[in-house]
């Protein structure tokens, strides 16, 4: 055990990038689950990881390049959805295997990739630099905007995206919107949790909260707050036993899940 | 009340055109037609039912009044504006089929039924207490005010759909859209809601376009004779002036008033 690490302001930096993930993950996460796409965070961080291997080959921040190639993925999988109408997940498998073999001809063909693979994949608690964090506040900083300011339009299409659009709404324009958001978010925190497990970041709070809250408004708070138990929670394990970061944040995650259900049984009984 | 002879009715005269269907047809590619030079007319306070087996058109139809598909040939108008045109959605109210909803949306019926104020709401503008009442009062009208904290989820169909009818209301439409309403409701409850539409025709300045394959409730309602036939789509219909009398002295308290 080494309870020193709250000392280094490397394992500060990654808290504090944390508490935002914690925040922008359910947040997007709520629109994500409630529109049947849970899957889509898997294939948004496949294709991600693809493009920041793109990105230590030719040296560009890989950051950025991950960012740019979730975003054309998710492009790629509305084309696809409308291409297969009723397939909506035929898209989202295409794409995630697509991400995966992109990656792994990328990661095989340099040298000296080793250990930012690990990374990549299972998450680092020593990864950030300082662009790293710049760019994951205004991210926060866009969907916290977004989720606000249309707070009313994400309710509609939501709930039912074909009477939204008959009371005027630009709902292809929304559903961009969501999906272009989800890319963000999903390649900001591939760094600190890693793309094998992203996905459950942005569901896994969110179905936690599906089970005991009291309202759609309740739903949102709750799986902030599961989100940040599970965040907060799970990186503070890890930098101290020196655990994958991913790893603990959803297994902690899961755990919360089983307490709400076992919650919700006790209070209908 | 007796039901008037359809073929007496002079159909374009004194009533406003609510929807006006113009020689309309709808096909997918290189498909038979769905819908084949269809002409037909709502006509103001009118109750339309509209019967049809799976595959004769319903759905096509209600999405092209609702703007969301275009007509292959012909024209549709909402109050006469070609529908292009159209933007007065919120004089629309629109109840979904009942297996359309997410059963597990996690909202509360008072979040559902405000929902109905959000398309015309402009962006950072919140309900104000006005709505907020509006909101208590189009519960109560329709018996579900203590429901109003409860999960959608968690409530019979009978009460969501009621929830949703709160919700088509809330906007005091001139039209209502019912897209098969009774569906998967038991049959007590499916004879209570249609009690209830059918008074709100009579009481309010309402008209109603309501898709069903419920027959013999429509035909209880509507007459046995369908008014206009096409493929196979029927449609059955109420006039207004049926209920005349009764309409003089009801518009003095017309849903206006009542919310």
């Amino acid at each position: 055990m080494d309870l020193d690490i709250f000392l280094f302001p490397f394992f500060q930096k990654t808290l504090f990038v944390g508490f935002l993930i914690g925040i922008i993950a359910p947040l997007i996460g709520v629109f994500i689950v409630l529109r049947r796409l849970s899957m889509i965070g898997d294939a948004l961080s496949h294709v991600s990881i693809a493009g920041v291997a793109l990105g230590f080959i030719i040296e560009v921040y890989p950051l950025a390049l991950g960012i740019a190639f979730a975003l054309i993925a998710s492009f790629a999988i509305e084309k696809l959805r409308k291409a297969y109408p009723s397939y909506a997940e035929l898209s989202i498998a295409i794409i995630m295997s697509g991400g995966i073999a992109f990656a792994s001809v990328l990661f095989t063909s340099g040298k000296g990739f080793n250990i930012n693979v690990q990374d990549y994949l299972f998450g680092s608690i020593v990864a950030l630099d300082t662009a790293d964090i710049w760019i994951v506040l205004t991210v926060t900083l866009l969907v916290i905007a977004f989720v606000f300011i249309s707070y009313k339009e994400l309710f509609l299409v939501t709930l039912d995206e074909d009477a939204a659009s008959v009371s005027g709404l630009p709902t292809r324009l929304f559903n961009i919107l969501i999906t272009t958001l989800t890319a963000l978010v999903i390649s900001v925190i591939i760094k600190i949790v890693g793309a094998l497990l992203v996905s459950a970041l942005i569901t896994i709070p969110v179905a936690c909260s599906l089970v005991i809250a009291k309202s759609f408004r309740h739903t949102m708070w709750m799986a902030v707050i599961f989100s940040e138990i599970a965040v907060m929670g799970g990186l503070m394990v890890a930098g101290i036993w020196n655990f994958a970061p991913g790893g603990t944040v959803v297994l902690l995650s899961i755990a919360l899940l089983m307490l709400s259900f076992l919650f919700s049984r006790s209070k209908a009984s | 009340m007796m039901m008037t002879e359809p073929s007496k009715y002079n159909r374009d005269a004194c009533h406003e055109c609510i929807i006006s269907i113009e020689d309309v047809s709808f096909y997918y590619e290189n498909k038979t037609p769905v819908i084949q030079n269809l002409d037909f007319k709502v006509l103001e306070r009118d109750f339309v039912g509209l019967i049809g087996s799976n595959g004769a058109g319903k759905s096509t139809l209600l999405k092209m009044i609702a703007g969301l598909i275009k007509p292959v040939q012909g024209e549709i108008k909402l109050f006469d504006q070609p529908i292009s045109d159209f933007k007065d959605w919120e004089r629309i109210g629109y109840v979904p089929q009942k297996n359309a909803m997410n059963p597990f949306f996690p909202a509360t019926v008072k979040e559902i039924v405000l929902s109905g104020l959000y398309g015309k709401k402009k962006m950072f503008k919140r309900i104000t207490k006005k709505e907020m009442q509006k909101c208590d009062d189009s519960l109560q009208a329709l018996g579900i005010e203590q429901l109003a904290n409860r999960r959608i989820g968690n409530l019979s169909g009978g009460q969501q759909q009621r929830a949703f009818l709160a919700r088509a209301l809330i906007n005091n439409p001139d039209l209502l859209i019912l897209d098969e309403p009774m569906v998967g409701i038991d049959a007590e409850t499916q004879e209570s809601f249609f009690h209830m539409i059918r008074h709100m025709h009579r009481q309010h300045n309402i008209t109603f376009l309501m898709v069903s394959h419920d027959v013999e409730m429509m035909h209880s309602y509507l007459g046995t004779e369908p008014i206009h036939t096409a493929g196979k789509l029927k449609f059955y219909v109420k006039h207004s002036h049926d209920f005349e009398d009764c309409v003089e002295t009801d518009l003095t308290h017309s849903l206006k008033g009542f919310f």
